[in-house]
């Protein structure tokens, strides 16, 4: 297999992409993305509330993906299983605004739900998006490893965006999610 | 166990439970994927600490980010604070946020408006 790596290359840097990665999200992987991440924006020289709220929409982007990983199936290795349980992420900033895209599988029996989820968050103004959340936060169930539901309307919250999403089908069991997120200065 | 120390990691805040001197302190990040295996031992503690609180209870918050994941938790722990401050002991949460940090005021915020136990928002200079 060859892969034309400067098209790739012209791709990236067209886009202005700082760091992206394809594969299995783990904990580590987390960390080390996060604490890359900090260094770039360090000295990048950016203003701290900027920082910050990249920062902040980048650990729950990355969450969303690690604690979505447990909704599919564990697999014992095969290829197959492998290919559904990992995912893409990117960090790119352009035009004075960042941009965080995720992708990852999702059993398409979850893609209504789901939909429905994010296009409600996307009707609330900032003041609904504030009363939601402490909604959630003070009624909602936490799921057994820690995910509240609370990310993504941390995430319209603290960016001010609609949730920019796509699914797309894959075959009968699965759909490819993805979600570019937008933080503007 | 009188004192209760949790260093701080990348992820993980350093948390500092003093139950002679009434003094619970929680700073620095809390953004670990698994946040209820985190803050479960600090609610044990919290629970035996409700059995026999000091008068006077101070509650210092610090935290440079916290998560979705964490901000449940956090609200936990104040729920136990809540409970013990209604059983008679003077509970106050000091609530600190760096200049400038809209986001982690208005997180305070979302906090006092919740939890029945008196809320100081304390700004701190970058």
């Amino acid at each position: 297999m060859m892969v034309d790596i400067f098209d790739f290359y012209d791709k990236m840097e067209r886009n202005n992409i700082m760091l992206s990665f394809k594969g299995d999200i783990t904990s580590e992987l987390l960390t080390s993305i996060l604490q890359i991440m900090e260094t770039k924006l360090d000295n990048m020289q950016e203003e701290p509330k900027i920082k910050r709220k990249v920062y902040n929409v980048l650990v729950e982007c990355l969450q969303n993906l690690y604690h979505h990983m447990d909704e599919m199936p564990q697999g014992n290795g095969t290829e197959p299983d492998k290919k559904i349980r990992s995912a893409i992420f990117m960090i790119g900033k352009l035009d004075n605004q960042y941009n965080i895209i995720t992708g990852n599988y999702i059993r398409s029996r979850n893609v209504d739900p789901l939909k429905t989820r994010l296009d409600e968050i996307n009707k609330l103004t900032k003041e609904e998006l504030k009363d939601y959340y402490k909604l959630v936060l003070n009624n909602g169930e936490m799921s057994e490893k820690g995910g509240g539901g609370l990310g993504m309307i941390d995430i319209a919250r603290k960016t001010g965006q609609k949730l920019n999403y796509h699914f797309q089908p894959v075959d009968d069991h699965y759909s490819f999610f993805s979600l570019n997120i937008k933080i503007a200065q | 166990m009188e004192k209760v120390v949790i260093e701080g990691t990348p992820k993980t805040p350093t948390i500092n439970f003093d139950m002679v001197s009434g003094l619970l302190e929680i700073k620095g990040r809390s953004i670990p994927e698994n946040s209820i295996e985190f803050y479960k031992p600090l609610v044990e503690h919290l629970e035996r600490y409700a059995q026999k609180p000091q008068t006077n209870t101070n509650v210092n918050i610090q935290l440079e980010y916290f998560n979705t994941s964490s901000s449940k938790c956090i609200l936990d722990v104040f729920k136990k604070l809540e409970a013990i401050h209604k059983g008679g002991s003077q509970i106050v949460i000091n609530w600190y946020y760096e200049q400038d940090d809209e986001d982690m005021l208005e997180a305070g915020e979302d906090y006092q408006a919740i939890i029945n136990v008196p809320f100081k928002m304390i700004e701190v200079q970058e």
